[in-house]
């Protein structure tokens, strides 16, 4: 079962999804289960944009290292455009590298240093064997003007160029190949705010271009709602809700998407001082040992009217309404969640 | 009188590559009790100026000016003084909390040492006040917590613990450099609420240096916004919000993603460009190569700072939401 499903066949389809790591028998801790993505399924159309929202330790970077197989996953399934691509070697992964490719959260230790710009937005094309020569010189110089880079540029190594330009580097080595699904992880959180607008724009305009699926990894909301079509919620490796944008910030279900949407913060004093927010306790807990039963339950505000279901029985994503998914015992089809702040303060 | 009145203060660098301004004639003031936002982007050189405050800057920095504080030039005092200030009136808490804290001493050591050193408590009386301190900035279990090593510690309580050390001396000032920055947002909420908090319990007027334009709106109370080592705009909060005069400003909050903030094609507004290397400083606006306004008066002369409303300063040739003179 996916997250989403229309009538093509999806891009990238993950299904139950599960990603333990083995701490090693160290000094600390003696050999424990890390469990960082335990069932995650979801898929993203063509051309849709999901963005995949959680803060650190919720696994969201996990889930695009399992999908893009730089992590083997411990259990579930991978499908990238109906073929399942979990278990394939390396060298058979190869030429379906053409097919996705990944943008980085630092775009200083993301590009090599050794190789020019140039060098490092053709390497996918010269690796695939598609372009040589003065054809791939040709097209490198057609890559850097899509994202805006000044030609000259390609013979310059990455530390010459400012944090910005460094990005557009990365998107445009990975949409060199022009892959049908795109993973960007933070891809913009490393980025001074007038730059990130930058970075966000050219994104969006060359996904219009361009018709290629993408796989938003971010902590900010604000930022999934400028871009995304569709946006999953994850807590502590699970994803506890999804659902079209639109509704997703018109209508949060799971307490923790409250949570999350009333602690942004909004430019604006106005609105800002007049917000009533949802202020959780505590921490979110080790993925070593998470809570039994709901995984959210230690924090939830609501963690009372749940229980004891809460405790012993982790609840499973149920479709609210078309399109939209929460686990939590206190949604049923039709019947919402009871509202931690008033949903129009939730919103500038 | 202000409780710090900072004057033309400069700091520029003397690096292998030539001279760097980091901070050009930055003059400001800090009332008791008052929440002061600095806003900007990298290398605006918002931390120097704080650094620069207490002396923390590295032997290559230059600084002159003055700050006026407790009747003594920051600038200008000896080490010794300083140090009497450092920690004690004036408190520093940084963006990385982890790398703050010293990793091989316990929380409860290095909150004493600066009891012990500034107030001369003994240890034992040092350890009470500790637990009282991390109950103050809303530690569960402060009497265990006490105890433990930062690694021990999430993200959010490792701020908490920078903030109580902070707190310790009851200082009159604390500058928060990017206090929030590394943290979550649920748990920036958090430290946002403790900051307010402490502003109404103890009455510590705040500094807060951020580039979170959000975080600034929630909680201070005058904002002064910078770029490339030069005070470009300053206003009460909401009058700052309500009505941007500097184009930097107004970019930056049309820059951020939020309902609203999209033009007619649904994109963020961009500024073009990039901001300056700070190895010369322009005859000229900074901020012109990037400033859709720029003109040749912008080119050729640096914008003095004006009052263009009410305690709205500007420092720009053609300020107002168009360009034209409110």
């Amino acid at each position: 079962m996916s997250v989403s499903a229309n009538g093509d066949t999806p891009t990238l389809e993950v299904q139950d999804l599960v990603m333990h790591f083995r701490t090693g028998n160290g000094i600390v801790a003696k050999g424990a289960t890390v469990h960082a993505v335990d069932g995650v399924s979801f898929s993203i159309a063509p051309g849709e944009l999901l963005g995949l929202v959680g803060e650190s330790g919720s696994g969201k970077s996990t889930v695009a290292n399992c999908a893009v197989r730089l992590l083997e996953p411990t259990s579930g399934t991978i499908k990238l455009r109906g073929r399942d691509i979990t278990r394939l070697s390396r060298r058979e992964m190869r030429p379906l590298r053409r097919d996705m490719h990944m943008v980085f959260q630092d775009p200083y230790s993301s590009l090599n240093p050794r190789m020019t710009c140039g060098q490092i937005v053709g390497e996918p094309l010269r690796v695939q064997k598609l372009h040589r020569g003065k054809g791939l010189d040709a097209q490198v110089s057609k890559l850097f003007d899509q994202v805006g880079l000044r030609a000259e540029l390609r013979f310059r190594y990455p530390h010459e160029l400012s944090g910005g330009q460094r990005q557009r580097v990365g998107l445009a080595r990975a949409l060199s190949v022009q892959p049908s699904l795109l993973i960007a992880d933070e891809p913009v959180s490393a980025l001074d705010v007038s730059v990130q607008a930058a970075i966000l724009n050219l994104l969006r305009d060359l996904q219009k271009d361009m018709g290629f699926s993408c796989l938003f990894i971010t902590h900010d909301l604000a930022t999934v709602e400028y871009l995304c079509d569709r946006v999953a919620v994850m807590y502590l490796g699970k994803i506890v809700e999804s659902a079209p944008t639109k509704e997703m910030f018109a209508a949060p279900q799971h307490p923790y998407t409250q949570a999350l949407l009333s602690a942004a913060v909004v430019p604006d004093p106005e609105i800002q001082r007049g917000r009533s927010r949802v202020v959780l306790e505590g921490d979110i807990p080790s993925p070593i040992s998470p809570p039994s039963g709901c995984r959210f339950r230690t924090r939830c505000p609501l963690a009372h009217e749940s229980a004891p279901a809460s405790e012993e029985e982790d609840p499973p994503l149920v479709e609210f309404a078309p399109g939209h998914r929460v686990a939590c015992h206190l949604v049923r089809a039709g019947t919402p969640a009871p509202a931690l702040v008033d949903a129009s303060e939730l919103r500038a | 009188m202000s409780l710090l009145d900072v004057r033309d203060l400069s700091v520029r660098f003397d690096t292998d590559d030539g001279t760097v301004h980091a901070v050009d004639r930055l003059s400001f003031t800090l009332e008791e009790r008052e929440v002061l936002g600095v806003v900007g982007e990298s290398g605006c050189g918002k931390s120097v100026s704080a650094m620069s405050l207490l002396q923390l800057l590295p032997e290559t920095a230059h600084v002159t000016g003055s700050a006026q504080f407790d009747g003594l030039d920051l600038i200008a005092a000896p080490t010794s003084k300083l140090r009497d200030i450092r920690g004690r009136k004036i408190a520093f808490v940084f963006q990385e909390p982890m790398t703050s804290l010293n990793p091989s001493f316990r929380i409860g050591n290095q909150l004493g040492e600066v009891l012990q050193r500034h107030l001369g408590l003994s240890k034992k009386a040092a350890r009470k006040r500790s637990i009282e301190l991390l109950d103050l900035v809303r530690i569960p279990a402060p009497e265990r917590r006490i105890n433990e090593y930062p690694h021990q510690l999430s993200g959010g309580m490792r701020q908490r613990v920078m903030i109580a050390i902070a707190l310790a001396c009851d200082p009159a000032i604390l500058i928060a450099d990017e206090p929030t920055t590394a943290l979550d947002v649920t748990i920036q909420a958090g430290i946002l609420d403790l900051m307010r908090d402490i502003r109404e319990r103890l009455g510590t007027a705040i500094v807060l240096i951020t580039h979170n334009l959000g975080v600034v709106a929630d909680i201070a109370d005058r904002v002064i916004v910078m770029y490339a080592g030069r005070k470009v705009e300053e206003a009460p909060v909401r009058e700052l919000y309500a009505h941007p005069q500097h184009p930097y400003t107004i970019g930056l909050l049309g820059a951020i993603p939020r309902p609203g903030a999209a033009d007619e094609q649904g994109r963020l507004r961009e500024i073009p460009g990039r901001v300056p290397s700070l190895s010369e400083l322009p005859l000229a606006c900074a901020f012109a190569p990037r400033c859709p306004r720029a003109d040749e008066v912008t080119r050729s002369q640096v914008p003095e700072l004006a009052e263009v409303r009410p305690s709205h300063l500007v420092a720009c040739f053609h300020p107002g939401r168009n360009g034209d003179r409110p």
